[in-house]
């Protein structure tokens, strides 16, 4: 068979049904197969970069592998942000861009970029395939690279003459990469250490991180959490890793966390941290986040291991091995003269991040209404970048994982379009709420075409504040109130439903939010509410950039 | 204070652009980066040498080992190694001062290897600071040109870098990855878009 069936019968292989691409010129002798195998599907976005964030998304709602395609030069070049995307979130997801035929690579032809080297440092690897019969073998090693270990984008850059030529499939029946095994050994030396650590503290706290999401080892952390009596607080991708409604649960921490949260990871005396990679946002000023406590850290990646911050017992190895040997060594016990402690500081300071209680219409009571209005649906939830982000982070209840889709290394504005588009393609069933920043809305909304062409029911909430409401914080709290270029005139969102044939709705009091967000619901297809929201509100609480977490500030008259 | 890593790497294209783009991006300081093949076919090994603290050769040996084509990482700064440079040196040398420049070869163990009536140049396989000690003992004559490759290293005794990986490579996965990627030269059919 020809390089294309190749491809197309590596992706069947791979149990994959769905691709997110655009065609171009030397992508065209495989869109020319897609006819030949039905069983792939494959959508049509309107931006390369949108084909990367839908991908990115399937791939953390569904836990599958996403994949995008794009055509050579400008198309492999507008998917970079979707790939650097997805490395920075750990997102298993394979990105196939089509390149120039073999004999004008490096002539500097028509459409030839040099998406190789261009993708290099983006990616967890990255192949530039240049014959036929290497094409499955490539597809079977890139696939398991990207799904297994710490996952991660693997791109494949194909030679429009490759999908031509032809060759025997040649699908391996094993894959031997010696440069990358997955050590299933268990560390018990490392673990009972860790244990013992887990055992003598006072004062334990777990960072629950993206990693409890991404293996699927949220039942294990409530077992640990409970067995010793700890408290779990998440990070931005680590919410949903334990139910709201927990007791064990104190919300998440970072620049926008909880202050409880934030100040219950500075005065710990053990952190036990899972599958995360020590993040600024997350930890704040890395010296001064808690120099006193013992660090336990978990995590898949040993580069993690004092990268940002010295672990006193590193342990490498994937979560659903480990949690269930350390749950198996420690005690039983309670720690309730910590757990009051934290408690009485949730008690006093929880006002900072309560739903303003004011007439006008703000970002957190739209959000809080929309989940409270899903609380019988499956409810999917993605958002943009910026202050809509945090505050449907802080307002939304999130407590089941992959329920959450955020961009959270990169803080990708514009994700919340295609990313929603990912979302629902990858669950049809689940009720899909793509909140968005008037901004960041304004980057990618020409996906609105695609989905109102694979008829996705998927509800848009703009908040419509008037700003980049983020940076403007900023520069009124940290550049003197000098707004420089954050204020935009805004286009007539409604209008633009309009254009896409979608059902828009504009919401500008508070008495009509619940109304609209169950008119959308009723609504069996598309619909963008534009929430004329307050221009000023501010994220709170904060931590400034370069403070430690227990610098936590809850209004503009602390800084 | 000085790392000396060596790293096995498959011996594909792109191999050294991964390695040198992940010193740039993470901002590792390398004095030397040498490569060159090893007895075993699509394996090829890397001696780099990094200024930095313990923490820093500790991220640079992990973040390396993460990239998919490298093998296998070592440090060998604590180990007992043997470590070589070789150093290419152009001195200015009259007939008069010759005599001179070679007691003070013979001292290094360093070996002329070609003259001219005002030039003398100078071979020297050693470790980096017997190198640096005959440049400044030459210094005083002129230096005309030189150049120096990085360190390699190896350990000593019996033992071997390499065994341990190699023994179960297996022939059809390691040809597959040496010939990954390569383009032959030409004869392609010419397909424009
Ligand atoms: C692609 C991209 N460009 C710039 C930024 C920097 N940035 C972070 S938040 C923000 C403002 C976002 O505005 P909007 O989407 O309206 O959301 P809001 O903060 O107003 O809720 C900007 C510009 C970014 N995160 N991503
Ligand atoms: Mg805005």
């Amino acid at each position: 068979m020809i390089g294309a069936d190749i491809v197309l019968e590596s992706l069947k292989k791979a149990k994959i049904d769905t691709l997110f691409g655009y065609p171009g010129g030397v992508v065209l002798p495989l869109y020319d197969r897609f006819p030949f195998h039905k069983e792939i599907k494959h959508i049509l976005v309107r931006h390369e970069q949108a084909a990367g964030h839908a991908a990115d998304a399937y791939a953390r709602v569904s836990g599958k592998i996403g994949v995008a395609l794009a055509t050579s030069g400008p198309g492999a070049t507008n998917l970079v942000t979707a790939v650097q995307n997805a490395m920075m979130d750990s997102i298993p997801t394979l990105f196939i861009t089509g390149n120039v035929a073999r004999n004008l690579i490096g002539k500097d032809g028509f459409q030839e970029a040099d998406a190789t080297g261009i993708f290099m440092p983006t990616v967890k690897h990255n192949y530039l395939v240049t014959h036929a019969s290497d094409l499955a073998p490539t597809f079977a090693e890139a696939i398991h690279i990207a799904t297994t270990g710490r996952p991660g984008p693997v791109h494949i850059d194909i030679p429009k003459d490759v999908f031509l030529e032809e060759a025997e499939f040649n699908w391996p029946k094993e894959i031997n990469l010696r440069g990358y095994k997955i050590d299933k050994n268990l560390n018990t030396d490392a673990i009972s250490e860790a244990s013992n650590l887990i055992n003598q503290s006072e004062k334990p706290i777990i960072f629950a991180g993206h990693g409890i999401i991404i293996s699927n080892t949220h039942k294990l952390l409530q077992k640990l959490a409970e067995k010793a009596d700890i408290p779990v607080i998440t990070t931005l991708l680590g919410i949903g890793s334990m139910p709201t409604s927990h007791e064990l649960h104190y919300g998440w921490m970072g620049m926008h966390g909880s202050y409880y949260a934030n100040h219950a990871a500075s005065s710990a005396d053990t952190i036990i941290a899972l599958g995360m990679r020590m993040d600024d946002r997350a930890l704040g000023r890395f010296a001064d986040l808690n120099p006193n406590a013992k660090i336990v850290h978990i995590d898949i990646d040993p580069a993690e291991h004092d990268k940002n911050l010295k672990a006193t017992v590193p342990v490498v190895g994937n979560l659903s091995d480990i949690l269930p040997a350390i749950t198996n060594e420690i005690d039983e016990t309670n720690h309730a003269e910590w757990i009051n402690w934290i408690n009485d500081l949730k008690k006093n300071h929880s006002d900072s991040m309560s739903i303003p209680d004011t007439s006008e219409l703000s970002v957190q009571f739209v959000v809080n209404q929309i989940a409270k209005e899903n609380k019988k649906n499956k409810l999917v939830v993605v958002t943009g970048v910026g202050q809509h982000q945090m505050w449907a982070a802080q307002h939304m209840d999130i407590s089941e994982p992959r329920q959450l889709v955020t961009s959270g290394g990169l803080g990708t504005m514009g994700f919340e379009v295609p990313a929603a588009l990912g979302a629902q393609v990858a669950d049809p069933k689940s009720t899909v709420w793509s909140i968005c920043g008037d901004g960041g809305f304004q980057m990618t909304f020409q996906e609105l075409a695609t989905i109102v062409d694979e008829k996705l029911p998927i509800k848009f909430a703009i908040m419509n504040n008037g700003f980049l409401g983020m940076v403007r914080q900023w520069q009124e709290l940290f550049y003197q109130q000098n707004l420089v270029d954050v204020n935009m005139s805004q286009p007539d969102f409604l209008k633009i439903a309009e254009a896409y044939g979608i059902q828009g709705i504009e919401v500008t009091k508070k008495d009509q939010v619940i109304e609209a967000i169950q008119k959308a619901n009723s609504i069996n297809g598309p619909v963008l509410i534009d929430f004329r929201v307050e221009t000023d509100g501010n994220v709170w609480p904060m931590v400034p950039a370069g403070a430690a977490l227990n610098e936590t500030v809850e209004s503009a008259k602390e800084l | 204070m000085k790392h000396t890593v060596v790293a096995l790497v498959e011996d594909k294209p792109g191999v050294l652009n991964r390695v040198a783009s992940l010193f740039r991006r993470r901002g590792f300081n390398i004095d030397s980066l040498a490569v060159g093949t090893t007895h075993e076919a699509g394996v090829s090994r890397m001696t780099i040498v990094v200024e930095g603290n313990e923490n820093i050769a500790d991220q640079l040996e992990k973040q390396l080992f993460k990239l998919i084509d490298v093998i296998k990482v070592e440090n060998f700064t604590n180990q007992n190694a043997i470590m070589r440079e070789l150093a290419l040196i152009k001195v200015k040398a009259s007939t008069n001062n010759r005599r001179e420049i070679l007691d003070i070869l013979e001292v290094f163990r360093a070996q002329p290897i070609d003259l001219s009536t005002a030039s003398l140049v100078i071979q020297i396989v050693a470790h980096r600071d017997t190198i640096d000690a005959l440049i400044e003992n030459l210094s005083r004559f002129g230096i005309l040109e030189m150049v120096r490759t990085g360190r390699i290293a190896m350990r000593r005794g019996y033992t071997t870098t390499t065994d341990e990986v190699l023994d179960e490579n297996d022939d059809y996965s390691s040809n597959f990855h040496s010939q990954l990627g390569r383009l032959s030269n030409g004869n392609f059919p010419f397909v424009s878009d």
